[in-house]
């Protein structure tokens, strides 16, 4: 009796009994699941990852052959969507801060166009920028066949392609070999997060910088500090604090927005798990493992910026 | 305040466990839940010429669509009571799963992994196709032997995908396959020149191509490199909607044998061919057996007509695809289309 009066063990028991019962229900739902499945004849399990994929994936970081098994070509899709999104985050802060700097540019030009940037790249969903990137790309660029190289690279409609390490790229066949290719595919994807990342994180910029008093600008200016310095070495610092746990939100939803990417052809993560579910039939496995991934994805996003966050913060002395 | 929070939790949790809880664990017979809907509902392409496309006013053509008309017009006796579910090749088989529809139609491949794994029959082979490929007629393109190092554009969820990259590693190309999830999209790439080549079965490639902006610039390549029967498609479990569902096809099929056709069919109510008889329920009543009326046949017949008359109507020579007839032939006119007898 005297355990159930203490306002502390009962909070505790009333986590724990609600806990169990969110399991229950998980449960439950699980079971009903499978039985379904199973009444219905549909076959289930993760034993499909280890069966040779049987499909081609047109660009990989490490190499992918139709003869590997699922598992490692939901690796290659997952390497894809890494690269997109770690050079899609670091472009798209420095667009984004340049962007919300530049609204408090004393020229009217700079600071007019920034704004008119925002409101355009802000307010047209991102699918359709994807496809008016990709459809720009492919339209406009010469085929393999008609180009030519400008400084031993190619800009074509199947993508950049530039020199390394001494191999140049030649025109071979139906294109080019030789060199190392990004595929418009890839910098249409990339562009259209970037575009559109940047204008949100321009607005977080913006409100953090507007948050700082401006008593630390002006204190700024007496000490004879330039506007530039004042910006970088006392305002930006200051505002950092306003700006870290937005931005990342931003980082998570580039991350998350990749898997757009099905519509230009780009294959990542959740491409490469489409496939899957058709060729094996094993939805509800394919959706868990994208599930998995992205909620892996997002915790360590999380866990890095938090931590940069406590560095960030202003330190009690 | 924590025990109304926590008393609201718990109604929550009651609730969701008894809806899941209530939730049948098999789908009641789909002929009951069909006619007590009084209506079929049927997943379709969202747009392939000639099997399933809308028109600006909505209304749907195309093989696969007069198959659900034919369908209804045997189960409900009216052919227009069908709702059209359109479906990308990823969503098709989630639908047919889920019950959110009573059958897919639409252009799907017939195999083994789909036969067996994901709670669906195979009702029949609709049209017999196979997998080619289509390029500018500038690549000067001969064979699709001649593709490698070219890029080939496909629709994403397909059995298209896997026999081109069979078809590469058979003949040691090197082929770059472009996956969209649309189709659009793919032919979209095809025809701006990201890609050197399209695939995908060959009836597709020939809508493909009528709805071209310029169809002499394109050619489909002599190569089919797969099999691709193409069929309906029901859920497991449900033994009496699979026959119906089968049986009509064949009815379609069993009518063009015996000259069945839209026109003719009021006057063929007095022939005295046993076979014809049958078919049309003027002497034995075989829609008994299905769960049905005696003229379910002579209805899904007048409906859409037999299956030569529906084949030339959307893909044939009525058709601007004016695809041949080739396999897809009667038995007996040198053709693989062959229905078991009714009877």
């Amino acid at each position: 009796m005297t355990l159930w009066r203490n306002q502390k063990i009962r909070g505790w028991i009333y986590q724990i009994a609600a806990l169990l019962l969110v399991a229950l229900c998980v449960a439950i739902l699980a079971d009903n699941t499978l039985e379904n499945m199973r009444t219905r004849g549909i076959q289930s399990g993760f034993g499909f990852l280890s069966q040779p994929a049987g499909f081609d994936i047109s660009e990989s970081l490490f190499g992918f052959e139709s003869t590997q098994p699922y598992w490692k070509a939901f690796l290659t899709g997952l390497g894809n969507t890494l690269k997109v999104a770690l050079i899609g985050i670091i472009l798209t802060t420095i667009l984004g801060v340049l962007l919300g700097v530049g609204r408090f540019s004393q020229n009217i030009l700079i600071r007019g166009l920034c704004l008119t940037y925002v409101e355009i790249f802000r307010n047209v969903p991102l699918l359709l920028q994807l496809l008016m990137w990709y459809l720009l790309l492919v339209e406009f660029l010469p085929t393999a066949r008609e180009a030519e190289p400008f400084l031993g690279m190619f800009l074509t409609k199947a993508g950049l392609t530039l020199p390394w390490f001494g191999d140049m790229p030649v025109k071979a066949g139906f294109g080019i070999k030789g060199g190392i290719n990004v595929s418009p595919e890839f910098l249409a994807l990339l562009l259209g997060l970037v575009i559109y990342t940047a204008s949100y994180i321009a607005e977080i910029v913006r409100s953090g910088i507007a948050s700082v008093p401006r008593g630390q600008h002006e204190a700024a200016m007496a000490l004879g500090l330039s506007r530039a310095q004042a910006m970088r070495l006392i305002q930006l610092p200051q505002a950092l604090r306003v700006i870290i746990p937005p931005l990342t939100n931003q980082y998570l939803n580039l991350t998350k927005n990749s898997s757009l990417a099905v519509a230009v052809g780009y294959p990542e993560l959740v491409s490469i798990a489409n496939t899957s579910i058709n060729q094996t039939g094993r939805a509800v496995e394919c959706i868990a493992v994208i599930m998995a991934v992205y909620l892996t994805l997002s915790l360590l996003t999380s866990v890095l910026m938090n931590a940069y966050n406590r560095r960030a913060a202003i330190k009690e002395r | 305040m924590l025990t109304t929070t926590l008393a609201r939790a718990l109604a929550g949790v009651t609730l969701c466990t008894a809806v899941m809880l209530s939730l049948p664990a098999q789908a009641g017979k789909t002929l009951d839940t069909i006619k007590s809907r009084g209506q079929l509902v049927c997943g379709v392409n969202v747009a392939l010429a000639g099997f399933s496309s809308a028109d600006s006013e909505g209304k749907w053509s195309g093989m696969d669509v007069d198959y659900c008309k034919a369908l209804a017009a045997a189960v409900l006796g009216d052919a227009s009571k069908v709702k059209y579910v359109p479906l990308n090749a990823q969503q098709r088989f989630t639908a047919l799963q889920s019950g959110e529809i009573d059958i897919l139609s639409r252009n799907t491949t017939w195999t083994l992994t789909r036969d067996a794994s994901l709670g669906a029959n195979f009702v029949g082979t609709i049209y017999y196709d196979g997998q080619g490929f289509m390029v500018k007629k500038e690549l000067k393109v001969a064979s699709a032997k001649e593709l490698d190092g070219a890029t080939v554009c496909v629709q994403s969820g397909t059995t298209t995908e896997k026999n081109l990259t069979d078809f590469a590693r058979a003949n040691k190309l090197d082929i770059k396959p472009l996956v969209f999830e649309k189709n659009e999209a793919a032919t979209g790439a095809y025809h701006s020149g990201r890609c050197e080549a399209y695939t995908t079965d060959a009836s597709g490639l020939a809508a493909e191509r009528t709805i071209a902006k310029n169809p002499d610039e394109h050619m489909i390549l002599p190569e089919i490199i797969s099999k691709e029967p193409l069929g309906p498609l029901v859920r497991r479990g449900d033994d009496e909607f699979f026959a119906i569902s089968k049986w009509v096809l064949n009815a379609l099929i069993e009518g063009e044998e015996y000259g069945l056709a839209q026109t003719n069919l009021d006057e063929k109510k007095t022939s005295d061919d046993p076979n014809i008889q049958r078919i049309l329920g003027t002497a034995e009543d075989m829609g008994a057996l299905l769960g049905l009326d005696k003229e379910w046949a002579y209805r899904a017949l007048k409906a859409t007509g037999n299956y030569g008359e529906i084949f030339e109507r959307n893909v044939g020579k009525d058709s601007p695809l004016k695809l041949e007839r080739g396999l897809n032939k009667l038995w007996n006119q040198g053709g693989i289309m062959y229905a078991p007898p009714i009877r």
